[in-house]
């Protein structure tokens, strides 16, 4: 019986130890972003067309010519693409490369969101079936990668680019560029 | 005026359930009498109180009574009524008044009709009932109130979330409840039981039908989950290893174990701190369920109702009540008397097996759904899916299938394997011709492979006790676990059917294509737009036949509704005998093709056959068991427990891939 009684508290003390978790969870605020497991990582092997007329398509080696760049997934179908936009804009204003992946969106659509909205990507790459951006590990738009001179993926944005990222961002293109 | 008379009859029920504490307490200590003898009338009332209050909120939501708060976040005026009343339980605050409600139900019905148990026994039961209770009702009342008002009434409602618009949902969450509030009666019992350190063959048999009951809804729950998700979801699976699915699972299990320790304990007098055991551990786990549900620490695909705030509350709930009966049993446990001892080769070794068993699958379960939590708290975000749960649990169940083959078939006691030979010989020749031919089928998987041939095994072998009986005079109860058994071999074969033969097509076409997919050839003749009362759609209309026969029609949908804006397939599906055709639609390609995706899944629908069965076995068990203890009641001669095992057995979800 005394190896029962030592079990049982034993019982005890794993509930205490899970209802514990459960509290210190709760108070935890709640990641709910999916991050790429490739930052720290090269870029893998693509080769988008181009998108629209005006700006040619991206490819891997694009993205390895020594000059770090952001690279901005999006649709024109994204209603937080839309508003990051001016800060888009005022990041290459800053100086930044900007290189942009449109994912499921068609020339036309694409087209008059740059025309209403700016454009301030460099190239534009067509990606119509997501299939470079779940390569990247990115799960949903707008992200955007700082990529270093090499290729390597320095840094994920999750989300629309606030005016409080775009010191963020220039520090890690800067830090990315220094590598 | 009706919403706060709802509100009023929910404080009133409150405190009622207070004085069942306080008048169960008295009782348990030989105190005053009169006072103690208000405890069950307490009870009683109580009940009548809360379906008042559930009967308000149905009214508000038949109504649309904007004003309310919870009506205006959930309801929508254009809405079918069915999906209106539906509307009432589909909210966080909706369906736990529904659990009050049936808990209060419960409570009333033990306190009016239940007279077997030694009257202290019966006060510590209500005293714990009320205990339970009184922590919902609080939750309810204090952060809850499904009866806020607001303070400017908005000219339309929000809708419920369009998922959640269909038949299914008015039936699978509160089938679900029942069967959890349902294991909160067999946890008072356990808990009365340790207080007052009276666990008998009575004890057990007043908690059966219980349990009994809790367990058919919590089946009915999961087999009914199970295909909602298959069709609305439109992914085509049945089990999807996701934590709220396994919340579900977990009480089911524990219930399952409980249900069978129970037998012994009513037969045969052992087992009894062990029945204990099952008995706080499957009210534990749906509370547990209730938690991970409601406070979204899990991310899940039923994350409806999520809130941190109540899920601290919960919480707390769970830690006063679990921890607290987990001390107390940790402290009684050993003052109670070791019950009679048996063979290994024996009925009682064969269901001791199968709870070990079912135990074990509910560790492998609880851990696989806590894991991720536990890595998080180091930064490390995993998902557990099918990878590991369906292997690790077919270590465990596979062998419980064998013992099944074999177990209803033996004495109590003990018992000689040579006397159950034959007939267990044969199962295991069939299971092992089946296995041997099903080799060599391409690319066929163990587990499907196994679960094949053990389906036709355990089939067998389940039926195996009624041999020798006149089928008319066999006790209910025995009808009851042959097909209980019976139930899981067939919902088995489902599962390892449909893994083992499922054909698949993804194809974009364009109106006039034709497409193929296992025996099938369909034709795409149109693609129109359908209004709903509350959404639009594009419907497909497609010809199909099955291997060259009769072409029947089938009409999958994209759906889009309004109010919320969201979009949903609703897919079309063709039954054979031998299986079921799935139909989805998706989105118009730029070149004008359409995506359509074809499932061919033999035999899947003996999943939720077998679910059903295993269900009726439980229904037809029930019944047997509370005739003949009425007829014990009536004083007359009863023979059943002899012959008493009245209860299915595994998983009907554990899922071979």
């Amino acid at each position: 019986m005394r190896n029962l009684r030592f079990a049982l508290w034993g019982v005890v003390i794993v509930a205490a130890f899970v209802f514990g978790l459960f509290g210190y969870q709760l108070t935890q605020p709640k990641d709910e972003f999916v991050r790429s497991a490739l930052v720290g990582e090269r870029i893998p092997e693509f080769a988008l067309p181009a998108m629209v007329e005006s700006r040619p398509g991206l490819s891997s080696t694009d993205l390895a010519d020594g000059e770090a760049k952001l690279m901005n997934v999006f649709a024109s179908w994204c209603i937080p693409c839309a508003a990051e936009a001016p800060y888009l804009e005022e990041l290459e204003r800053q100086g930044a490369q900007i290189v942009a992946v449109a994912i499921t969106d068609t020339p036309e659509d694409v087209d008059r969101f740059l025309l209403q909205h700016g454009n301030p990507f460099t190239r534009i790459g067509d990606d119509r079936i997501s299939e470079v951006q779940l390569s990247l590990g990115s799960s949903g738009v707008p992200e955007t990668f700082v990529i270093a001179g090499d290729g390597t993926i320095t840094y994920q944005h999750i989300g629309d680019i606030r005016a409080s990222d775009v010191p963020v961002l220039m520090e890690e293109l800067r830090k990315a560029q220094g590598q | 005026m009706i919403p706060e008379l709802g509100l009023a009859a929910l404080w009133l029920a409150a405190a009622l359930a207070a004085l069942q504490l306080l008048a169960g307490f008295v009782g348990t200590r030989s105190g005053n009498a009169a006072f103690a003898a208000l405890a069950r009338p307490a009870a009683t009332l109580q009940a009548f109180l809360c379906i008042i209050a559930f009967c308000a909120l149905l009214y508000v939501f038949a109504v649309t009574d904007l004003s309310v708060q919870l009506v205006a976040t959930n309801s929508h005026s254009l809405k079918p009524m069915i999906f209106k009343l539906s509307g009432a339980w589909g909210n966080h605050e909706g369906s736990m008044l529904l659990w009050v409600t049936v808990m209060a139900m419960a409570g009333g019905l033990i306190a009016l009709i239940e007279r077997r148990l030694p009257e202290k026994t019966m006060m510590a039961t209500l005293c714990a009932q009320a205990f339970v209770a009184l922590g919902f009702y609080a939750f309810l009342l204090l952060s809850s109130n499904p009866f806020e008002r607001l303070a400017e009434v908005p000219p339309e409602g929000n809708g419920l979330n369009p998922l959640l618009q269909d038949i299914g949902l008015a039936f699978h969450p509160p089938t679900l409840y029942i069967g959890y509030v349902g294991l909160s009666v067999a946890f008072s019992f356990a808990v009365a039981a340790l207080l007052t350190r009276n666990v008998t063959p009575d004890f057990a048999r007043v908690m059966r039908p219980w349990v009994l009951g809790a367990w058919i809804f919590l089946t009915v729950g999961i087999t009914a989950g199970s295909y909602w998700a298959y069709y609305e979801l439109g992914w085509g699976g049945w089990w999807f290893w996701d934590p709220v699915e396994n919340a579900s699972l977990m009480p089911w299990l524990a219930a399952t174990a409980l249900l069978h320790s129970a037998s012994v304990l009513a037969a045969r007098d052992a087992l009894r701190t062990w029945t204990i055991m099952l008995g706080v551990i499957a009210f534990s786990m749906s509370m547990l369920g209730t938690f991970l549900v409601r406070s979204g620490i899990l991310t899940s695909v039923h994350a409806f109702a999520v809130d941190p705030e109540r899920g601290s509350f919960i919480l707390a709930l769970l830690t006063l009540y679990i921890g607290g009966a987990l001390v107390l049993f940790a402290l009684r446990a050993n003052t109670i008397a070791e019950g009679e001892r048996f063979a290994v080769m024996s009925r009682e070794g064969a269901l001791v097996v199968n709870n070990v068993g079912l135990t074990a699958i509910l560790g492998v379960v609880l851990l696989g759904t806590l894991y991720p939590l536990l890595t998080e708290a180091f930064d490390v975000r995993v998902s557990v899916g099918p990878p590991y749960f369906n292997p690790v649990s077919a270590i465990f169940f596979l062998p419980m299938l064998l013992v099944l083959m074999v177990g209803p078939l033996l004495r109590w006691k003990r018992d000689d394997f040579t006397r159950v030979r034959k007939p267990v010989a044969i199962a295991l020749a069939v299971t092992i011709v089946i296995i041997i031919r099903a080799v060599f089928w391409d690319g066929i998987g163990l587990l499907p492979l196994l679960g094949l041939g053990l389906a036709a095994g355990v089939a067998i072998a389940s039926l195996a006790p009624l041999q020798g009986r006149s089928l008319r005079r066999t006790p209910l109860a025995i009808w009851g676990m042959c097909i209980a058994h019976f139930g899981i071999a067939v919902a088995l074969f489902g599962m390892a059917a449909d893994t083992a033969f499922q054909k698949e097509r993804l194809v974009a076409v364009s109106v006039g294509d034709t497409v193929e997919v296992g025996a099938w050839t369909g034709r795409l003749d149109s693609v129109n737009a359908v209004a709903g009362p509350n959404w639009t759609a594009m419907q497909a209309n497609m010809h199909l036949s099955y291997d060259g026969g009769p072409e029947l029609e089938a009409h999958p949908q994209s759906r889009n509704f309004w109010a919320p804006v969201m979009e949903t397939s609703e897919v079309a599906l063709l039954t054979r005998w031998n299986g079921q055709l799935y139909v989805a639609v998706g989105s118009q390609g730029e070149d004008g093709r359409w995506q359509l995706r074809l499932w061919w899944k033999p035999f899947v629908t003996f999943i939720w056959y077998g679910g059903l069965l295993i269900a009726l076995g439980g229904v037809l068990s029930l019944i047997g068991r509370v005739r003949s203890d009425l007829r014990r009641r009536r004083g007359e001669a009863d023979d059943s427990e002899e012959i008493a095992d009245a209860a299915p057995e595994p998983e009907p979800e554990a899922q071979p891939a």
